[in-house]
């Protein structure tokens, strides 16, 4: 397999974008990441999208966003693995280079959830979950995690007030993000007296419905180098894409995220990294729990321990393992095709030097989690930059 | 050749509203109803309850006394006056539900308050004819008042489930019985939401009338006076008139006891009187006989005579019993919720 | 498109109605509802296993905000349950009497009304946890 290198990287500035349509989202993030790479044509191009079709009443997004962007002709392939679109968008285009298909891939995720009522958005994110044997019987999202949330605290000791924490850290973070949908803090209080969602989850516990899109362009490394402008390389060393029961109750452990670490254990082998090596990573903090789910996951931290970790600061840009300098789904919002690829593009940055008063000082090595459903099917990259 | 019970099971839903709560809000004298109805409390099906789930668990309790594969159940007769669909038989839910399907004769029956009787009337004839083995017939209801109407204070909710057979009975039908004339003492429009009833003339004319009919004949039948029976049970909308009309037969309150549910249940509708029959057989002695006669507005009774068997002991404890169903573990809601649950609050489009 | 569906309902009625999965007879794993191929052993051969309708609750939380479908029966308690002998689901414990919803909780499987597609449309009926 090639070297796979991300030689340009670009979003919108994420939130509730009425004036701004589906396609129009995505070209404007396509067009910036093109712009960074300095390339005007592309062999071919991913959209990571949850739904389109639920959304906005739009498929065959491969096409049709080719077609926007003045490339009709080139393969496009539309990629969905619920809130892991993005993520496994961008591990299409990987492969797609590293085989030797394509030089050049624009990996792009999109998500418009604004042009429908809050009770068809809820309805479409919930399809990530069993329709027929969780969401029929009741179960919703937040629902879901709150009962993994429950399981978790009742075998680990972890608090409502830890839980808390996460998302305050990662509001704190997403105040230095100018494309976040939230730039405003909140406290611990704050988080645990919002209204409740599902107990113990907080509506401030939990990523917002947002609009937004994501691009980066991978290129061989030949073509990266002939490319660079003198800017660091940027590499994909690590991938790994896992799946695992979907519903909830046929989990061995309701505690646990085996896809997030089966997807994490593939990648750090391809990279030849341990996890303590990663100097800073953008996870799938789709709900607070998750968080503390998936650190423990990628090995950041002993099992049962992501509450008390995020608790002493150890995950806070200046800790032990920045997570979520970005902001995370919670801040920076949850666009969700556009996450995973959002993930690159934060990391991207931070390994070039380049993310400005979010950087995480000597960040040589980053890894990105993205996660479908509650935690089915879960990609990780590992992203090193090259001097 | 003997025909009879097999098995009976019955289901009471946890919530109650008390008649002061529905006083309250109408501005109308709790204490007048209480004491002019003999009734204090009734029955709220959750949102989640309607005739169909009732009759389910009352059936499956029925099954577990009764000890028999479902398959073997030749038909399922629901009786209600609040089928959840207009077109399309509880019945057919039910006999999935319990695996009596699909050869099985299945029909839903409507008769006022004797829906349910009527179905033990055709259960037990169907099982002597030999045309099936085994026949189930439930009375169940959720049935509504309008807001504000004196039913009210006396609508409720619960399902009584009898498996009738020919081998292993728990009783014995000794006789039965069907009085009927065409009385419009109380009626439903098709469409209608909410009942209509023709005030004092559901008493002598209809109530009364029938029931004595009923009851005499069936007693004629049998040769039997009221002191020959251990328990009877009536068809009981209120307190009052189950006991008025038991009195005046011959029955004493003892004998009526036990059957006497109305005061904290309430109306069960279709099936009142078939509840009142299982609460009697959750205590009944070998050789017990018991009398039963329902009532439907419209209008008609249909009377049973059961003699209960040695079996009835091996079976009583098989499944939850009625009385310890309506005391114990209640769960009290006020008026709001009792609108919401019974889906009088106009909502949004 | 629903899954209230009549046609996807219907098909749904022995796993819904009568509880009934599968045994794989490779490695007696218990599947619910039943399926073509055992998720433990990669079987596929099974015998009919109804599931016992008793069983505990192995987490659960409340529900406050829900969709469409249930947006006027919060809050509702929402729980996983391990059936005896095997089998777990995901149902709405509901019923609780003085009682605050517990893991560990023993409960019963009770024939309830699960959604309806508006006043007019068809009816769902499934099962919901009570307390025993």
């Amino acid at each position: 397999m090639r070297d796979v290198c991300i030689i340009g990287v670009g979003m919108n500035d994420w939130g509730e974008l009425w004036d701004l349509s589906l396609r129009t989202i995505w070209t404007q993030a396509a067009l910036a990441a093109l712009a960074d790479a300095g390339v005007d044509r592309v062999d071919a191009l991913t959209v990571g999208c949850m739904s389109g079709g639920l959304f906005v009443g739009q498929e065959h997004l491969g096409a049709l966003l080719a077609d926007e962007l003045g490339m009709a002709g080139i393969p496009a392939t539309r990629v969905e693995s619920a809130c892991a679109s993005g993520g496994v968008a961008l591990r299409t285009g990987f492969l797609e280079v590293a085989s030797g298909v394509s030089d050049v891939v624009l990996v792009t995720g999109v998500e418009k959830m604004t042009d429908c009522s809050g009770d068809e958005a809820t309805a479409a994110l919930a399809t990530a979950a069993d329709q027929e044997w969780e969401v029929f019987p009741g179960a919703t999202f937040p629902g879901l995690y709150a009962m993994m949330a429950r399981a978790h605290m009742a075998a680990y000791g972890t608090t409502k007030e830890q839980l808390a924490m996460v998302a305050v850290k990662n509001h704190a973070h997403g105040l230095h993000n100018p494309h976040a949908q939230y730039r405003r803090a909140v406290t611990v209080e704050e988080v645990l007296n919002a209204t409740v969602v599902a107990d113990p989850l907080t509506v401030l516990g939990c990523s917002p419905i947002t609009d937004g899109a994501a691009a980066v362009v991978l290129a061989d490394g030949e073509t990266a180098r002939r490319l660079a402008k003198g800017r660091p390389l940027v590499r994909i060393a690590g991938v790994g894409l896992a799946t695992d029961r979907m519903a909830l109750h046929n989990r061995r452990d309701l505690a646990a995220l085996p896809a997030v670490t089966k997807a994490a254990q593939k990648a750090y082998a391809m990279a030849g990294i341990t996890p303590q090596q990663v100097h800073v990573a953008e996870v799938h903090d789709c709900f607070t729990i998750a968080e503390v789910m998936i650190i423990e996951a990628l090995g950041f931290v002993p099992v049962g321990r992501g509450g008390p970790a995020t608790e002493a600061g150890e995950t806070a840009r200046g800790g032990r393992i920045p997570v979520n300098p970005s902001g995370g789904l919670k801040a920076k919002g949850h666009p969700v095709g556009a996450t995973g690829v959002a993930q690159a593009v934060e990391l991207t940055l931070q390994l070039r030097g380049e993310a400005g008063a979010r950087q995480v000082e000597g960040a040589r090595l980053g890894l990105a989690q993205n996660m479908g459903g509650t935690g089915a099917s879960s990609v990780v990259h590992i992203l090193e930059v090259i001097p | 050749m003997n025909v009879g019970i097999v098995g009976y099971g019955s289901y009471i839903p946890r919530r109650r509203i008390r008649l002061g709560d529905i006083a309250k809000v109408w501005g109308a004298d709790a204490v007048a109803f209480e004491r002019g109805l003999e009734l204090h409390e009734k029955s709220v099906p959750a949102r989640d309850e309607d005739t169909i789930t009732m009759s389910t668990t009352a059936a499956r309790r029925a099954l577990a006394r009764a000890g028999i594969k479902p398959e073997r159940i030749g038909a399922v007769y629901i009786g209600s006056e609040s089928h959840p669909y207009a077109v399309k038989p509880s019945g057919t839910v039910v006999a999935e539900a319990i695996g009596a399907t699909p050869d099985v004769h299945c029909a839903d029956l409507e008769f006022a308050c004797k829906a349910g009787s009527e179905g033990m009337f055709i259960a037990s004839a169907l099982v002597r004819s030999g045309e099936v083995e085994y026949a189930l017939a439930i009375g169940a209801d959720t049935s509504q008042g309008a807001p504000g109407d004196a039913l009210e204070y006396s609508t409720a909710a619960g399902a009584a489930a009898f498996i009738f057979g020919r081998d292993n009975l728990l009783a014995t039908l000794d006789a039965q019985t069907s009085f009927m004339t065409d009385t419009p003492d109380f009626w439903r429009r098709e469409y209608m939401h909410y009942p209509r009833h023709a005030g004092r003339f559901t008493g002598e004319p209809a109530y009364f009338k029938h029931t004595k009919g009923a009851a005499l004949a069936l007693m004629a039948k049998v040769n039997a006076k009221p002191q020959d029976f251990a328990f009877a049970v009536f068809h009981q909308p209120n307190g009052k008139f189950p006991m008025r009309v038991g009195q005046e037969l011959g029955f004493t309150r003892q004998q009526m006891m036990t059957g006497w549910l109305s005061p904290w249940l309430g109306n069960t509708y279709s099936g009142a009187s078939p509840m009142g029959l299982t609460a009697i057989l959750d205590v009944a002695k070998p050789g017990d006989r018991i009398l039963m006669v329902s009532y439907g507005s419209g209008a008609g009774s249909d009377g049973f005579v059961w003699t209960v068997t040695e079996r009835i002991r091996e079976v009583q404890a098989l499944a939850p019993a009625t009385r310890a169903q309506l005391d114990e573990r209640k769960l009290y809601v006020d008026y709001g919720t009792y609108a919401k649950l019974r889906g009088k609050i106009r909502m949004g489009e | 498109m629903t899954t209230l569906n009549p046609a996807r309902l219907t098909r749904e009625y022995p796993a819904r109605y009568r509880l009934e999965g599968g045994r794989c007879l490779a490695c007696g794993a218990i599947v619910y509802p039943r399926r073509l191929v055992c998720p433990e052993c990669g079987g596929r051969e099974f015998a009919l296993h109804r599931l016992s309708n008793r069983g505990t609750v192995k987490t659960f939380t409340v529900i406050h905000v829900a969709g469409s479908a249930f947006k006027h029966q919060v809050p509702y308690i929402l729980a996983v349950v391990a059936l005896e002998g095997g089998g777990t689901l995901t149902c709405e414990l509901t019923d609780l009497v003085d009682q605050q919803p517990e893991i560990g909780m023993p409960v019963e499987l009770q024939f309830r009304r699960i959604q309806e597609d508006g006043e007019a449309g068809v009816i769902a009926y499934g099962h919901k946890a009570v307390p025993v």
